[in-house]
């Protein structure tokens, strides 16, 4: 480590990416570190909002370290908003602390819900849910009611109509596309989720948009149109679209914006000591199969810690690696190693195995001339990332990949195991591929 | 469905009621049959003589008639100790006739009325002042200190025990006596109680769990609700339920008596079992079965996505109801040692304790099998097993707290405390313990050995009487399974089990066990840790791409199981490797 003098690092944001790059800071470095944020006092993690609703878990649990653990490692906690920052005097104004002066500042202030100007979208018991705030205010706006609707067939939405079914509200769940999640999974993927849901009796309706949010007494909500006139009576909605990088209140500054803050491979910001990660961030050149803004969690931490890194000691150019991620709808479990479109590149074969009743289910896609595996995303089952994550980097022959499946299987002790069943499907789809159903090997 | 459930549960209440209720039913009147069946002839009629008032009485509860009993017993006490109670007038009359050096002959002139009492006085004198033959005082108030202390001695280990009741005799008839003139319906209908309130408790709780299949959707984890419930977040009903279950152990431990009305129900159950009669542990062992059984139930319910949560609440139900309940009672009944295949020393504390020891070696061939066998358990099958399987072979396969703690105590598995503070008091509390434990049965071997009680300055009846009241009952029992509803179900398995800290050891520093984190994909959401009964904060590892490995993790699985994303795998798998850090947790530095 070189030496040098103490800087002021301030960082806006407590979330994933802001807390992983003060945390691997103070692992590097002795500069003074200040982390200020608006929402809670504490980080906690965004992704047990739901768990906070359904009863699984208190707020405090979702705290992932003790309150003492900042102190412990001098790194300070401001609770307060940052109004605007004057770039040229490395000032940040707030609501209601004095003025900070930084000499290196990191925004890391998220996303924001989007909204779509609906009519109606700001009456009582109409939200979105992102913030700890916006669970207190569908704590409030879900008291006993019985029925509502949730827009948006994406993550968020599907945990929205979740939370609300373990209170034993009749969900309406309206998804513009013709699938669940349809820019993701495939269609057969989405019709297992599809059924899955219905079998929860959650009223998934497909095609169907929002139009507007209606009221009669003009105070809370009481019904839903849709854009082919249906009306749906109901007490609450959720508006669970996307959300979109938190950027407003840098808008009208010299910083360079996109959808995004605008970041280099470094993740600088086109002003100096200025430095952009996590959600709020939009790469300028993204890496192949990475798109510009990826707004999940492992992103915020790896680029946090990259950003940690190159504030210490000789910048790096960020690189995340393979693409994974991972999700629960309901009760079916989803993770995803490499790239898998919804529909392949015409260089690419898909491999599809399922099994329907026990809501299970894989796909593969992999190069059609060398054979390399690309990616696999998979229901219902657990796989190994660091096996995945080595496959593809090596990209391993799905000839080599199938002989040896079972290397990934994460699935728990004595659960059943599909790769026999799984070889023989993959034998019969691509027979010049296929390998001896007997497991060789492991 | 919904309607059954609720039927269901006012039929369980209405069993648990009966239950409770129950501990005040019946009469009580002591007969001098019950006497003479329990004491020496002697005792018997004295005792029926002086203190009639209690025969002639017919008590309500178990607890008046207890309490009468162990007044009458001191009233007794007294009165034989002032019988036969050496005197200051003795001691002044030994003291006259004695010379220097001392001769016990002066024992000899010990004044009484009665000529029996003044044997008996001789005669004890004698025993424990034999050492006093020959000494050389140097004045007479130094002799009559220590004629003094023999004199005690005598109050306690001569006059009580053999005229009166010392305070072993006095709980065994207090306990004795109280069973046996139990009366009324528990005695007389003990058979019709036993199947309407046990069956109506079965009937309502699986009339409750069984339609969960149903009502709660799909398989898969169910924790809705958990922090807004009173029962299973310390509140009202959490509260209640735990300051029953600590009247319960307080009472069994240290007031059996109370309870001769739960006892006498049970009893047609144990005759038909071992052909003996219950006593408070049978009863006791009854319950835990039952709980473990109905409980268990629940767990494969609500784990029935998950073979491995299957399996391993099928083993601990098996054991809990094989080995723990009916293997020793049928033992008792072929009249061989009453022996727990599956408990092992120092969970077991008084495996070595020389009574233990005695009658195992006294039975002979299957005697020595079982010593052999639970001399294996510790020596071999505790490193061996655990060296592969890691601790969860034991406690959370086949332990008897285990099996409590994972049925009965599931509901309450997320109150357990995850903060360092309370692991740093854990890692003090169960050591020493464990070094407690091995203290008092070296002790207790030495004794055995030596027949020396004393060693290391301390009196080894005394440390092992410390031991069984501290540790074996407050803390296991009271403690243990009372704060399920305050602490988690696994206080005792946390803080205090020696077991479980000489299986962590093992598995701490040498195992294949872990449980690895798969790569990246924590999100750091909490449910592991939040769910961990042990206190194991799981994401503190998951999140930093770290295999968790503790020595406090008993396996039981569940944050593998309530994951959302499916980061958490137990594995038996090689040493090599087992603390490394998965390199997916961080972006890729050092490429391109
Ligand atoms: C309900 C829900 C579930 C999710 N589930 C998953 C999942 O399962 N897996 C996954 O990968 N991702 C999930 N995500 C996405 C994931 O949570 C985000 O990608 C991640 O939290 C982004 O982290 P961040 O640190 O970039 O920003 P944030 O966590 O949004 O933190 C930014 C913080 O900065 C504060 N802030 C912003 N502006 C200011 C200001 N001017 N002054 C002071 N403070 C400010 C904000 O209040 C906020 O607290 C989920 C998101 C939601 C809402
Ligand atoms: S439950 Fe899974 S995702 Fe959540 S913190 Fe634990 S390991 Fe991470």
């Amino acid at each position: 480590m070189r030496k040098r003098p103490k800087r002021h690092v301030v960082i806006i944001g407590n979330g994933i990416a802001g807390i992983s790059c003060a945390r691997h800071l103070r692992k590097q470095t002795e500069d003074k570190i200040t982390l200020i944020s608006s929402e809670t006092p504490h980080f906690f993690s965004r992704t047990a909002l739901m768990y906070i609703y359904m009863g699984h878990m208190t707020y405090d649990h979702t705290k992932p370290y003790e309150d003492s653990f900042w102190i412990k490692h001098k790194i300070d906690l401001l609770h307060d908003r940052v109004k605007s920052i004057a770039f040229e005097k490395k000032r940040l104004s707030l609501e209601r602390t004095r003025d900070v002066f930084y000499d290196e500042l990191v925004l890391a202030t998220g996303s924001t819900p989007r909204f779509l100007g609906w009519p109606g979208q700001d009456l009582k018991g109409a939200q979105a849910l992102y913030s700890y705030q916006d669970l207190q205010e569908m704590e409030k706006n879900t008291q006993n009611i019985q029925r509502a609707v949730v827009i948006g067939g994406g993550l968020i939405g599907i945990e929205m109509a979740e939370m609300l079914h373990s209170r034993d509200i009749h969900v309406v769940y309206l998804v513009r596309e013709n699938s669940f999640w349809g820019n993701i999974l495939s269609e057969e993927e989405s019709e297992l989720i599809h059924q899955h849901l219905r079998t929860q009796n959650i009223d998934l309706r497909l095609n169907e948009e929002l139009k507007e949010i209606q009221t009669k007494k003009g105070e809370g909500v009481e019904a839903v149109l849709t854009a082919k006139g249906t009306l749906i009576p109901c007490d609450f909605v959720g508006l669970c679209i996307g959300v979109r990088p938190n950027v407003d209140f840098l808008r009208k500054t010299d910083l360079e914006i996109g959808k995004g803050i605008l970041v280099d491979e470094f993740l600088g910001t086109n002003i100096a000591h200025v430095h952009a990660i996590g959600d709020c961030a939009e790469l300028k050149s993204p890496l192949p199969h990475r798109r510009a803004i990826e707004a999940v969690w492992y992103v915020g931490r790896m680029m946090g810690e990259s950003l940690a890194h190159n504030l210490a000691s000789q910048p790096k150019p960020y690189n995340p690696g393979v693409w994974f991620n991972s999700a629960k709808f309901f009760e079916i479990e989803y993770q995803v190693y490499g790239s898998v479109p919804r529909n392949p590149k015409t260089d690419e074969h898909v491999f599809f195995w399922r099994n329907l009743k026990e809501n299970k289910s894989l796909r593969l896609i992999f190069g059609k001339e060398k054979g390399e595996i690309r990616g696999g995303q998979m229901l219902g089952l657990r796989q190994r990332h660091d096996v995945w994550e080595e496959w593809i980097r090596n990209e391993k022959h799905i000839k080599d990949l199938m002989e040896s499946l079972e290397k990934a299987n994460f699935d728990p002790e004595f659960f059943r195991e599909y790769e026999v069943e799984i070889r023989e499907e993959f034998g019969k789809a691509f027979p010049h591929l296929s390998v001896p159903s007997i497991p060789s090997g492991t | 469905m919904k309607s059954l459930q609720r039927l269901s549960l006012a039929v369980f209440l209405l069993g648990l009621g009966g239950f409770l209720s129950s501990f005040f039913w019946g009469g009580y009147q002591v007969q001098k049959e019950d006497l003479l069946k329990n004491m020496t002839e002697e005792k018997a009629l004295r005792f029926y003589q002086e203190q009639y008032h209690i025969l002639e009485k017919k008590y309500d509860f178990g607890f008046t008639l207890a309490q009468s009993l162990e007044k009458a017993m001191d009233d007794f006490n007294t009165k034989r100790i002032t019988e036969y109670e050496i005197t200051s007038r003795d001691i002044d009359l030994i003291l006259n006739q004695s010379r220097s050096p001392f001769d016990t002959s002066a024992f000899h002139g010990l004044g009484a009325k009665k000529e029996s009492v003044r044997y008996f006085k001789t005669k004890a004198m004698q025993i424990y002042g034999s050492w006093l033959q020959d000494k050389i005082f140097v004045d007479k108030p130094s002799l009559r200190a220590s004629l003094e202390q023999v004199g005690s001695q005598v109050r306690s280990y001569e006059i009580l025990p053999k005229k009166g009741f010392d305070v072993y005799e006095k709980d065994r008839l207090v306990y004795a006596l109280t069973k046996a003139s139990t009366q009324g319906l528990p005695r007389t209908h003990s058979l019709f109680f036993l199947c309407c309130i046990y069956g109506l408790c079965i009937l309502g709780a699986l009339g409750y769990f069984l339609p969960q299949i149903k009502t709660e959707g799909p398989a898969g984890i169910k924790n809705k609700g958990i922090f807004h419930s009173s029962m299973k977040n310390r509140g009202y009903l959490g509260i209640l339920t735990g300051s029953i279950l600590i009247l319960f152990y307080l009472v069994l431990y240290f007031k059996p008596s109370y309870m001769t009305s739960w006892i006498c129900m049970v009893d047609p159950l144990s005759r038909s079992l071992s052909g003996h009669e219950a006593g408070p542990f049978f009863l006791y062992g009854f319950l835990y079965t039952l709980c473990v059984g109905v409980m268990g139930l629940r767990m494969l319910i609500r784990y029935r996505h998950s073979p491995y949560q299957m399996l391993r609440t099928g083993s601990l139900i098996f054991f809990q109801l094989g080995f723990a309940f009916l293997i020793p009672e049928i033992l008792l009944r072929l009249n061989q040692p009453y022996f727990d295949f599956k408990n092992i020393w120092p969970l077991d504390y008084d495996f070595f304790f020389d009574s233990e020891l005695n009658k195992l070696i006294k039975n002979g061939g299957l005697g020595l099998f079982m010593l052999g066998w639970g001399m294996g358990l510790i020596l071999l099958a505790v490193p061996i097993l655990t060296y592969f399987f890691g601790k969860r072979w034991y406690c959370s396969w086949v332990c008897g707290c285990g099996g409590l703690a994972e049925t009965l105590g599931d509901p309450y598995r997320q109150l357990s405390s995850k903060s360092l503070f309370s692991w740093k008091i854990e890692r003090y509390s169960i050591h020493l313990v464990l070094v407690f434990a091995v203290v008092m049965t070296a002790g207790v071997l030495y004794t055995y050995w030596t027949e020396q009680s004393e060693y290391w300055g301390m009196n080894t009846y005394g440390i092992r009487k410390t031991y069984g009241f501290f540790i074996g009952s407050i803390f296991s029992g009271v403690v243990g399974t009372g704060f399920y509803p305050f602490m988690g179900s696994r206080v005792w398995c946390r803080f205090g089990c020696p077991l479980a800290a000489y299986l962590g050891l093992v598995q701490r520093f040498k195992s294949r066990f872990r449980i690895t984190t798969n790569g990246g994909q924590c999100i750091s959401c909490g449910n592991c840790s939040t769910y961990c009964e042990m206190g194991i904060d799981v994401r503190w590892y998951a999140q930093r791409g770290q295999n968790i490995i503790r020595s406090s993790c008993v396996g039981c699985g569940v944050c593998s199981s309530v994951c959302p994303r499916g980061v958490l795998n137990l594995e038996n798998k090689t040493e090599k490797g087992r603390f490394d850090l998965s390199p997916n947790i961080s972006a890729k530095l050092s490429q391109i």
